[in-house]
């Protein structure tokens, strides 16, 4: 098969409009949720989603995706408002009140899919798939559904923006400005639900959660920013939704939830360990760089002080002197700042050792290292 | 109109305020007034109330009994005339967001719905951010910030609020002393404009040269008033009881001891 003959393939467009579609509402609800610290809620949600699914299917008999879905995001609410009502009348904290609507929604969903599945005979729809995902059943008017629903959670994104950041960052602050802070929780959490709903045809309550949390922590470590975090956590959503499509498409007998899992899995492992400012590979060269800066720093406030005592900013310091007030070698440290044309040699009559003093912008440097102590408070 | 005013020469009334925590009163039947124009401490022992009754004043929580009137109404119909400078640990720094981003957050409340801070709202943030200091740190992901910078955010997001009484909770705590005195100015510029400044203050050595006016707490109101009239042994025994020996009696209360 060609590339254009197999990106032609109506089951492949299917499926790969439906895990990008996945990928960027996930990445974008999934930001918030992640910087709510309600990483678990996605799980919650999706786990929540299995008894409506089926509540769903009792109720229209057949599988309708739209009232599926519907169920779903009804139960997946439901179970969120009971963790809210939990952490506010008793002293659960916010994880256990999740944990606890968690496992009840999903045993009662077990107990209805298996209920369903014992009566139904072969009218039972294969609700089973919901488990884990099934992309190679989604059909032309299952991607209509997927991208209404998705509309309207970009779309409550967008309006409510500001109130969104302001709620999430400074809950307290925002109720002083007169937001309605608990509709506003209950929006977003309804918003990521939606987001959730999504993508439960095509990976399954299990893995879903993963899907929220992943595409914005591998985000949250290549941004300082809301918006571009945002952004990022949508592409990095959308990439591991067409990688997942793609390499199902191509190689038999993998599924697409779990590759699609796997890509945006792989995506937080390599961010974790390189991102700029964040990454931990990052951080190690950093830390590599401060150490091997440090002799050559210490070398140079000495002899910023040694030149402050003297009241001579031209003082020729000795090396052997240098040397045993730091109780080891110092000629490295001063090589490496002669080449940064911060120190000179100097020679100092009538002695022939040698000596070093500091250049005009080695007394910068030097101020500069011991001049601002406000800016060290957080170290 | 004015038939609806309640005590409306006060910048501050509460009459019978009584705040419990699970059953358990923390602010126990106060009576606390502050006069408009006046830079007025709270002071008084950890967990005597202090962040309790500043946040049952601004509706964050629900007192128990009692009412609560900001220059003469309730505080609902008073928001566009009261800025907040919360405790500093109170959200995550961590977030996402620079330094101008979170003094724009002061404007959300005038911008109303649907619409985004645009160069005008800037233009404001930049204004209170060079008013703190800190025109230099506006890209600055606030994580990036020094505990004293991040203070000063605070303080700017409360500046562009441009309101007419202030509450600020501990914004003195775990600054240096240069930062201090910076805030100190600020909050004295916004008094001597007319405006009232409320801050809860834990060092009681620089009550006497910051502010003029001041409510000693520990669960009860135990003196409010002038500083001058107030500020003595007695009233600071009472408060602080055992705990007064730690403070230095020489030190802190000098020669009125
Ligand atoms: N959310 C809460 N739930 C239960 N008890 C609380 C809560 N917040 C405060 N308390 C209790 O109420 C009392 C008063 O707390 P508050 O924070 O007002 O004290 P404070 O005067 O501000 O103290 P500090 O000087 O330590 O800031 C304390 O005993 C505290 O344990
Ligand atoms: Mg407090």
């Amino acid at each position: 098969m060609t590339m254009l003959a197999f990106l032609s393939d109506f089951t492949i467009q299917n499926v790969m409009a439906g895990a990008a579609l996945l990928g960027i509402v996930s990445g974008v609800l999934g930001s918030f949720a992640v910087l709510r610290k309600q990483s678990l809620l996605g799980d919650t949600l999706s786990h929540a989603a299995l008894p409506g699914i089926c509540i769903g299917f009792l109720i229209a008999g057949v599988r309708d995706l739209p009232v599926l879905l519907a169920g779903a995001l009804v139960t997946g609410a439901v179970a969120a408002l009971l963790m809210v009502a939990l952490t506010r009348t008793t002293r659960l904290k916010t994880d256990a009140g999740l944990g606890i609507a968690l496992s009840l929604s999903f045993a009662v969903g077990i107990v209805l899919l298996t209920h369903i599945q014992a009566t139904g005979g072969a009218g039972h729809g294969g609700l089973e798939s919901f488990l884990f995902g099934q992309a190679a059943a989604i059909l032309r008017s299952d991607i209509y559904v997927m991208a209404a629903i998705g509309a309207v959670a970009l779309a409550l994104v967008m309006a409510f923006w500001k109130e969104f950041k302001l709620v999430s960052f400074d809950p307290d602050y925002a109720r002083t400005l007169g937001l309605p802070v608990l509709a506003l929780d209950v929006t977003i959490t309804v918003t990521i639900a939606l987001a959730v709903v999504i993508g439960l045809q095509m990976v399954g309550v299990v893995l879903m959660a993963a899907m929220v949390v992943a595409p914005a922590a591998a985000a949250r470590q290549w941004s300082n920013r809301l918006g571009t975090m945002v952004a990022l956590a949508a592409l990095f959503g959308m990439a591991s939704g067409l990688f997942g499509a793609l390499v199902s498409a191509t190689a038999r007998g993998l599924s697409t939830g779990p590759l699609i899992v796997l890509a945006a899995s792989a995506i937080v492992l390599v961010s974790l360990a390189i991102a700029p400012g964040r990454g931990m590979v990052w951080e190690w060269l950093q830390r590599l760089k401060d150490r091997r800066a440090l002799p050559s720093r210490r070398v140079l406030s000495t002899l910023y002080r040694l030149a402050a005592e003297h009241g001579n900013p031209a003082y020729p310091a000795e090396q052997t002197m240098l040397d045993a007030y730091h109780g080891t070698s110092t000629a490295r440290g001063l090589e490496r700042l002669k080449a940064r044309g911060l120190v000179a040699r100097a020679a100092h009559a009538p002695e022939f050792t040698p000596h070093w003093v500091l250049t005009p912008s080695g007394i910068t440097e030097a101020e500069a290292l011991l001049g601002h102590p406000n800016e060290d408070e957080n170290q | 109109m004015s038939s609806n005013l309640h005590e409306p020469g006060l910048a501050v009334h509460c009459e019978d305020l009584t705040v419990s925590y699970a059953a358990r009163p923390v602010l126990w039947d106060i009576d606390v007034d502050i006069p408009p124009g006046v830079m007025a401490a709270i002071v008084g022992p950890n967990g005597a109330g202090k962040s309790t009754l500043i946040k049952s004043i601004l509706g964050l929580v629900r007192p128990t009994a009692g009412h609560i009137t900001i220059l003469g109404r309730p505080y609902k119909d008073q928001r566009r005339r009261v800025g907040y400078v919360p405790q500093r640990s109170s959200v995550d720094w961590d977030f996402p967001t620079t330094a101008i981003d979170v003094v724009m957050m002061g404007l959300y409340g005038q911008l109303g719905w649907f619409r985004r801070p645009g160069t005008k709202e800037r233009q404001k943030a930049s204004d209170a951010l060079a008013r703190v200091g800190m025109l230099d740190f506006a890209d600055r992901q606030i994580s990036q910030l020094s505990g004293g910078q991040q203070q000063r955010v605070f303080l700017a997001r409360a500046l562009v609020q441009d309101a007419e009484v202030y509450f600020l909770d501990e914004p003195m705590a775990g600054v240096d002393a240069t930062t201090e005195r910076a805030i100190v100015a600020i909050l004295h510029a916004l008094r001597d404009a007319g405006k009232t400044v409320i801050v809860v203050h834990h060092d009681l050595q620089t009550v006497r040269t910051y502010f003029d006016w001041m409510v000693i707490l520990n669960v009860r109101v135990i003196a409010q008033g002038p500083v001058r009239d107030i500020y003595n042994a007695d009233n600071l025994r009472r408060a602080y009881g055992g705990q007064v020996a730690l403070l230095d009696r020489d030190k802190v209360l000098g020669e009125t001891g």
